[in-house]
């Protein structure tokens, strides 16, 4: 491998972290009511995001006991459940959001 | 002590939801418990779904009970599409809102567990489909899959647990459908949950035949059948066998029916046999099974009667064929629609597949009368046990509908003949024999009824002939010589008939003798009268001859003293 093709691909990798830097994340947290692990994951989420995505991400909370038929929609077997609707690929993530590492992984913010 | 005694509630029957599945009703004594959860389990491709969305739709269809479909493995368009070629049309029922189909999706590279949760989004979907079609019936298709698709196995146990409960609190009567598992009914042992009713099925191939069967592991609070029954998927959907009730309660016929062979019905007590019955044909290759159950076909056809033939070894062109050799022409009734000939092999599918075919041919026939040669052959797709208990579930069938069966069983030359092939004698009402008589060179066909339920028969053989006008019944030489038939028989009647004549002649020729003789001494006896009567006419003369003399004497003396002038 020559100097140049070393350095292009540096530059590749310092692109990808770029956008993925700017790359904006759309993210919808299904919630039953008012429950205390509804309200535990949502606030969770919310610190996450701020100290993660602070400026590039939409955060919708969906009650799905007023929505049913989302639940359908969406796939939705557990409560509370995250999803990742973009960058793809989808993910979910279900939980009372408390274990920041395996959310931090769930989100593509850190590598394994 | 009264105070208890009031406290005492009458039984009340365990409610029961009528599932519709042909067979299975009546072995669950009248369905699943109603507004609880039944357990389906079942290894693969053993017909959970099937069972579970028959359970639905005749359930819509017939009981006006909506029903929620939520399948974790199949998508809704798969399963419309799969269960088409059942006849259900689920996307009309679906519009009808009769139906309501959810796939449930797990997939365990999409989803990340971060923390407490529960499964409260799969009980509103559950809450939602249930309400929106008011459903009484609910089939979670196999819920088992979450297992796969959540890590942890804690919190899915208790979430299982809570959502049969909150099924039994909504009132639905759900089917809940498992994996087998290695050591218990289902993977992750489901039976645990879900107590009420459990079903197990099973896909069995022996011999290279696939037979389904379904067994009531338990039912709680309920009678039911314990044994393994037999059940099969066609194109009406799932049948379980018994198709028909398990008691012996027919009501029987005094009503007679002909054979067909005017002799035979004589030594039937003479009128034939009795409508309803069970008619057995036993006898080796070639000694005229065939031809007796072809004529009895005929005769029925003739009193403008239906008959469904199953032939298991000839074509229906070749019994037609060869009844014509001996003057049965059996294509008339076929045209006239009297006569159905049903030829297949037995090997084609399991023997619980033919019951059911036999089953649905005779409903949509409606014949009087059903003949089957030979039974034997069935045999060969079954165990002994097996191939009775599908014949008496046959026979009980036939007869609760009084329809005359007529089995042929091929005996084994060399083996008893006076046993069938897998005890089903004992099944029959009639068995007719049928057998060699083996004499001087030849071999003929000799008949005698072994049994026959309620009538007084004959205890005769009868020498059975084949002729190009049908069936002849003809009596047995039985003599000093022992039985003969055929042409010993001829030639011992022949014997007969000359030894006859000779005797004939030996009497009219001694008979001749005594006329002679008589008529000798009646000559005498005329000779002798005749005798007699000279000899009398002798007497008389003579006394004649005495009286004259006398006279004479008298007058001479006179005549002296007169002229000698003596005294007066």
């Amino acid at each position: 491998m020559d100097e140049t093709e070393i350095k292009d691909s540096i530059e590749e990798f310092e692109q990808s972290l770029l956008k993925e830097m700017n790359e904006r994340y759309i993210l919808r947290l299904y919630v039953t009511g008012m429950t205390p692990k509804s309200i535990q994951a949502v606030l969770n989420i919310k610190k996450i995001c701020e100290e993660n995505l602070k400026g590039r991400y939409e955060l919708e909370v969906i009650d799905i006991y007023q929505q049913p038929v989302l639940a359908k929609d969406e796939q939705i077997i557990a409560a509370p459940t995250l999803v990742k609707k973009l960058p793809l690929p989808l993910r979910k993530l279900i939980g009372d959001m408390s274990d920041k590492e395996r959310i931090l992984l769930g989100l593509d913010l850190k590598q394994k | 002590m009264t105070k208890l005694e009031n406290n005492i509630k009458p039984l009340e029957n365990l409610p029961k939801c009528q599932t519709g599945i042909r067979g299975l009703d009546e072995i669950t004594d009248g369905g699943l418990p109603k507004g609880r959860p039944t357990l389906v389990c079942g290894s693969a491709g053993c017909g959970k779904t099937l069972l579970a969305m028959e359970f639905l739709v005749r359930g819509a269809a017939q009981y006006n009970e909506p029903g929620v479909f939520v399948s974790f493995e199949e998508s809704s368009e798969e399963l419309v599409q799969n269960v088409a070629s059942l006849g259900f049309d689920l996307n009309d029922l679906a519009a009808q809102k009769k139906m309501y189909l959810d796939h449930i999706r797990v997939e365990r590279s999409e989803i990340e567990e971060t923390g407490e949760y529960d499964l409260e989004g799969l009980f509103i979907r559950l809450n939602h489909a249930i309400d929106s079609i008011g459903a009484k019936r609910v089939v979670l298709d196999t819920i088992e899959s979450l297992y796969s698709g959540l890590a942890n196995e804690g919190i899915l146990r208790a979430e299982l647990r809570r959502l049969f409960r909150w099924l039994k609190e909504k009132g639905v009567t759900a089917i809940i459908t498992g994996e087998k598992g290695e050591k218990m009914l289902t993977r992750h042992g489901l039976e645990e949950y879900v107590s009420d009713c459990v079903i197990l099925l099973d896909n069995r191939v022996e011999g290279q035949i696939t037979t389904r069967r379904l067994r009531i592991v338990k039912y709680r609070g309920s009678a039911h059948g314990t044994n393994e029954y037999p059940f099969l998927i066609d194109e009406y959907g799932i049948s379980v066998l018994p198709i028909t009730s398990i008691g012996l309660k027919h009501d029987v016929s005094n009503e007679r029916i002909s054979s067909g062979i005017p002799r035979l019905d004589t030594m039937l007590g003479g009128e034939g046999y009795y409508r309803g019955s069970s008619i057995l044909i036993s006898g080796t290759a070639g000694t005229g099974k065939t031809s007796i159950a072809a004529t009895f076909a005929d005769a029925t056809c003739s009193r403008g009667e239906k008959c469904l033939y199953f032939a298991f070894e000839e074509s229906a062109s070749q019994i037609m064929r060869n009844m014509r050799s001996i003057g049965v022409d059996l294509e008339p009734w076929m045209k006239q629609g009297l006569l159905d000939i049903y030829a297949v092999r037995p090997t084609i599918y399991g023997l619980e597949m033919h019951l059911v075919k036999m089953y649905k041919l005779v409903n949509e026939f409606k014949p009087k009368v059903v003949i089957m040669d030979p039974v034997t052959n069935l045999i060969s797709i079954g165990s002994e046990t097996e191939v009775k208990s599908m014949l008496s579930r046959l026979i009980d069938f036939l007869k609760a509908s009084q329809i005359t069966a007529l089995f042929t069983n091929l005996s084994h030359a060399g083996g008893a003949l006076e046993q069938t092939e897998f005890g089903i004698s004992s099944l029959m009402d009639t068995w007719l024999l049928l057998r060699d008589i083996e004499i001087g060179g030849e071999r003929n066909r000799g008949l005698y009824i072994l049994k026959s339920r309620g009538m007084a028969h004959s205890n005769q053989i009868r020498e059975f002939l084949l002729t190009g006008r049908g069936i002849d019944l003809i009596d047995v030489y039985s003599g000093p010589a022992g039985v003969l038939t055929g042409s010993a028989r001829y030639a011992q009647e022949a014997q007969d008939r000359a030894s006859e004549l000779i005797r004939k002649e030996e009497i009219e020729h001694r008979k001749r003798e005594l006329d002679r003789r008589s008529k000798a001494l009646e000559a005498q006896i005329t000779a002798l009268r005749s005798d007699l009567k000279d000899a009398q006419e002798e007497v008389d003369k003579l006394l004649q001859q005495d009286k004259t003399e006398e006279k004479v004497l008298t007058e001479d003396r006179a005549e002296m003293m007169r002229r000698r002038k003596a005294d007066v």
